[in-house]
């Protein structure tokens, strides 16, 4: 009872500080596995609310020779997993022994966090894929704030699952080589970045493969806005 | 001064030392005698030996009955699926740490949804062994470990000491007359590299021969083993029953040829 009372009293004094809304968030993140390991596309953005206000934002960032992660959902959320990943590569740097984390356990690992700050009401809001290539095996994880997670061959997020996730579905398999993967990555990009109002043209592409992992600089997909409705959007015909 | 050592264990294993009375106490030689103490009473358990291949680790432990009414001590426990180890030394301390890396491997598994690495296991177990040669209120784990694991990075058999240090080896044995089979598997651990389970299991039944005051039939010895796309077994008894034959074949021969 006392406890109780306590924590009544605390909580007066103290604001909240657990995550009740995303303040500034990515959109959507993309991944499928195809011939030589899996492909991660997101664009750059950070928006604050519906303010497309950083730019030049790396979503999708790497974590070992074998793994890389992406998340769309509250930016600074995202930052606080990258940290935790990073103190865990840092102590396998010390350990030196030759072994490193499979995708799985990584997978596995933020899995735990992402369920046990649900379990304290207290999540961090995103969505997370989890993309490796290890010893001949492609990895594609998924996690939420709600801290569910299964493993998938396609991965999509935000708008992605809506738009992206039935394009995906009609063009994908397993033995995609490279070209296509790009080509169906980018062409459900230019439809995400058609309808969905918090993108922008400007995107990272990456894979891991046998080979590690490659993180693209910037680049720009050609849209096309010469449509007559496009700029005359009132003429009916 | 007044203070004798009066355990006939330190009277019969070394001279009488003045700075031996706690553990955070270092002699003018620069030594820890508690922490050397704690490393004999290791010598003084049965013994134990493990050595591998590239593919697999092979343990083998002398279980002593108490007395003829009693049943053989159990000397070889499994950790985790790809883990085990051998104790030699105060089997209580040993019992304790054996379930302080139980839970440390299903902690890591749960966790991360894979085995541990061998190396960092013995490594955490080194450290927790370590605290206890620095603090007054507490002594050392009077147990030392042969741990063989299979991994990321293959096989590996590990020696773990109440000091906290720890070493890896291609073939170890501890405890009394360990002497003869380290002799025995020093003579032959060139060849372990690339040998098949039978093999080595004979081997380390055979190093520990030399190791026992009564001849090794299955009831009195226990192997255990792990590697490549095999999960961590104990032979006791009647699983054990086979590889004794192995081993007193050559008895046989030799009696053979000396008629």
């Amino acid at each position: 009872m006392e406890q109780l009372q306590n924590a009544i009293a605390e909580s007066k004094s103290h604001p909240s500080t657990r995550t009740t809304r995303p303040i500034v968030t990515g959109a959507s993140v993309l991944a499928i596995k195809y011939k030589d390991g899996v492909m991660v596309m997101s664009d750059t953005l950070a928006s604050y609310g519906s303010m497309a206000r950083y730019k030049s934002v790396q979503r999708i960032c790497k974590v070992n020779e074998t793994t890389l992660i992406g998340a769309s959902g509250e930016y600074s959320d995202f930052q606080y997993l990258k940290d935790l990943v990073e103190e865990l590569t840092d102590e396998e740097f010390d350990e030196d022994d030759g072994a490193s984390m499979s995708p799985k356990e990584i997978h596995s690992y933020l899995s735990r966090v992402m369920y046990n700050r649900r379990s304290k009401i207290d999540p961090l809001y995103n969505f997370v894929c989890v993309a490796g290539f290890k010893e001949g095996k492609s990895y594609l994880g998924a996690l939420d704030y709600f801290g569910s997670t299964f493993e998938e061959d396609v991965f999509t997020s935000g708008y992605g699952m809506y738009i992206a996730l039935p394009l995906i579905r009609k063009d994908w398999s397993a033995d995609m080589d490279e070209k296509s993967a790009v080509a169906l990555l980018e062409k459900c990009m230019t439809v995400l970045f058609y309808r969905d109002c918090r993108t922008i043209n400007k995107y990272n592409i990456a894979k891991v493969t046998a080979s590690g992992v490659e993180i693209s600089k910037p680049y720009s997909l050609k849209t096309e806005w010469s449509y007559k409705r496009f700029q005359n959007p009132h003429i009916i015909e | 001064f007044g203070y004798q050592c009066h355990s006939p264990l330190a009277q019969a294993a070394m001279f009488r030392n003045d700075y031996d009375t706690d553990v955070t106490t270092f002699s003018p030689a620069g030594r820890i005698h508690q922490v050397e103490y704690a490393i004999a009473a290791v010598k003084q358990g049965s013994a134990c030996v493990a050595l591998k291949s590239d593919d697999f680790a092979v343990l083998a432990a002398v279980s002593r009955k108490e007395s003829e009414l009693g049943s053989h001590q159990e000397k070889l426990f499994k950790v985790d699926d790809h883990l085990g180890i051998g104790i030699s030394g105060l089997i209580a301390d040993g019992r304790v740490l054996c379930k302080y890396l139980r839970t440390e491997c299903l902690n890591h598994k749960f966790v991360f949804e894979g085995k541990m690495q061998t190396g960092r296991l013995v490594k955490n177990l080194s450290d927790k062994s370590q605290k206890y040669t620095q603090t007054s209120e507490k002594r050392p784990y009077g147990v030392g470990l042969l741990v063989i694991g299979y991994d990321k990075t293959g096989t590996h058999v590990f020696e773990t000491l109440p000091s906290g240090n720890f070493f890896e080896y291609i073939a170890q044995a501890m405890g009394k007359r360990s002497q003869s089979s380290r002799t025995y598997l020093e003579k032959y651990f060139k060849e372990f590299k690339d040998m098949e389970l039978g093999n080595l299991i004979e081997h380390a039944l055979k190093s520990l021969k030399g190791a026992s005051e009564e001849t090794l039939t299955k009831n009195n010895c226990s192997v255990a083993y792990v590697g490549k796309g095999t999960k961590f077994t104990l032979l006791t008894g009647e699983s054990l029953a086979p590889y004794m034959s192995l081993v007193d074949e050559e008895k046989k021969e030799a009696k053979k040829n000396e008629d």
